[in-house]
């Protein structure tokens, strides 16, 4: 325990804002998809660094991080068909041009 | 043991940088599976080894592969300019500068009220009397959502061969 709880934190927040400017500022849908990737991993860490330092004796902390990864797998799944079935039809996956909704 | 948290999140930061910045997409997949694996050593540093081995599994195994099939699947994305930024790169990084700054003083003035414990000894027995006990509806919620939402990839990905 040597380690600062806040240490951990800080490192969960600089993951959050480099997937957050992955997520904005990509022009490739998969490359935005990473970039979310990378939020649920820093969210991951949260939930551990917290159970670990302030309730190490019950494993809510754990076993809901374990929830968050079955999420981000079905996630990742229904994501990347998505993004199959759209270069399918439209030849390309660059959000920019996927604007069929704009009004 | 400082030191080595140092190393391994300054490791798991430059791979996540590498991945917002790669311009191939193929090398922002790779530099991703490293972020993953950096992730999974500050699992291990936590001593949530359980945690550790599921993200390599489940992350670097299934995910990333995922990620890199589906890149060579469109094959215009393997092009040089795939990886490009839109217009907006510069505000959304200055957003996420000052997110992570706000983040940074908020996260060091609170006080978080912490323990000196040990993590019990018997921690991967409790996760799996966990799941089965106290937390069986939301495991059985996941595996219903898991379930789903790979009928509906399949469906959503399958191909039309219906002609008129």
């Amino acid at each position: 325990m040597t380690i600062p709880l806040s240490w951990y934190l800080l490192l969960a927040a600089g993951l959050f804002c480099i997937g957050f400017f992955g997520v904005l500022s990509r022009r490739n849908a998969v490359a935005a998809l990473m970039g979310v990737e990378l939020m649920l991993n820093a969210v991951n860490i949260n939930l551990v660094a917290f159970w670990r330092y302030v309730r190490p004796v019950d494993l809510t902390g754990q076993i809901f991080a374990i929830f968050v990864l079955a999420v981000a797998a079905a996630e990742a799944a229904v994501g990347l068909a998505l993004m199959i079935a759209i270069y399918r039809t439209r030849r390309t996956i660059n959000v920019d041009h996927i604007d069929l909704l704009k009004g | 043991m400082p030191i080595v948290f140092l190393i391994l999140a300054l490791f798991t930061v430059v791979m996540a940088i590498g991945t917002v910045t790669a311009r191939n997409l193929f090398h922002a997949a790779l530099f991703l599976i490293g972020a993953f694996f950096g992730v999974a050593t500050i699992y291990v540093l936590l001593e949530a080894e359980f945690l550790a081995v599921s993200q390599i599994i489940i992350y670097i195994g299934a995910i990333a592969t995922l990620i890199v099939f589906a890149i060579m699947l469109s094959r215009s994305m393997m092009g040089r300019e795939a990886g490009g930024y839109n217009r907006f790169w510069l505000a959304a990084a200055v957003g996420a500068a000052a997110l992570w700054s706000l983040l940074a003083w908020v996260l060091t003035t609170v006080s978080f009220p912490v323990v000196n414990q040990p993590v019990p000894a018997d921690a991967i027995f409790q996760i799996g009397t966990g799941l089965v006990g106290p937390y069986v509806i939301p495991f059985e919620v996941a595996s219903i959502l898991l379930v789903v939402a790979l009928i509906g990839a399949v469906m959503i990905a399958r191909e039309r061969h219906r002609q008129r």
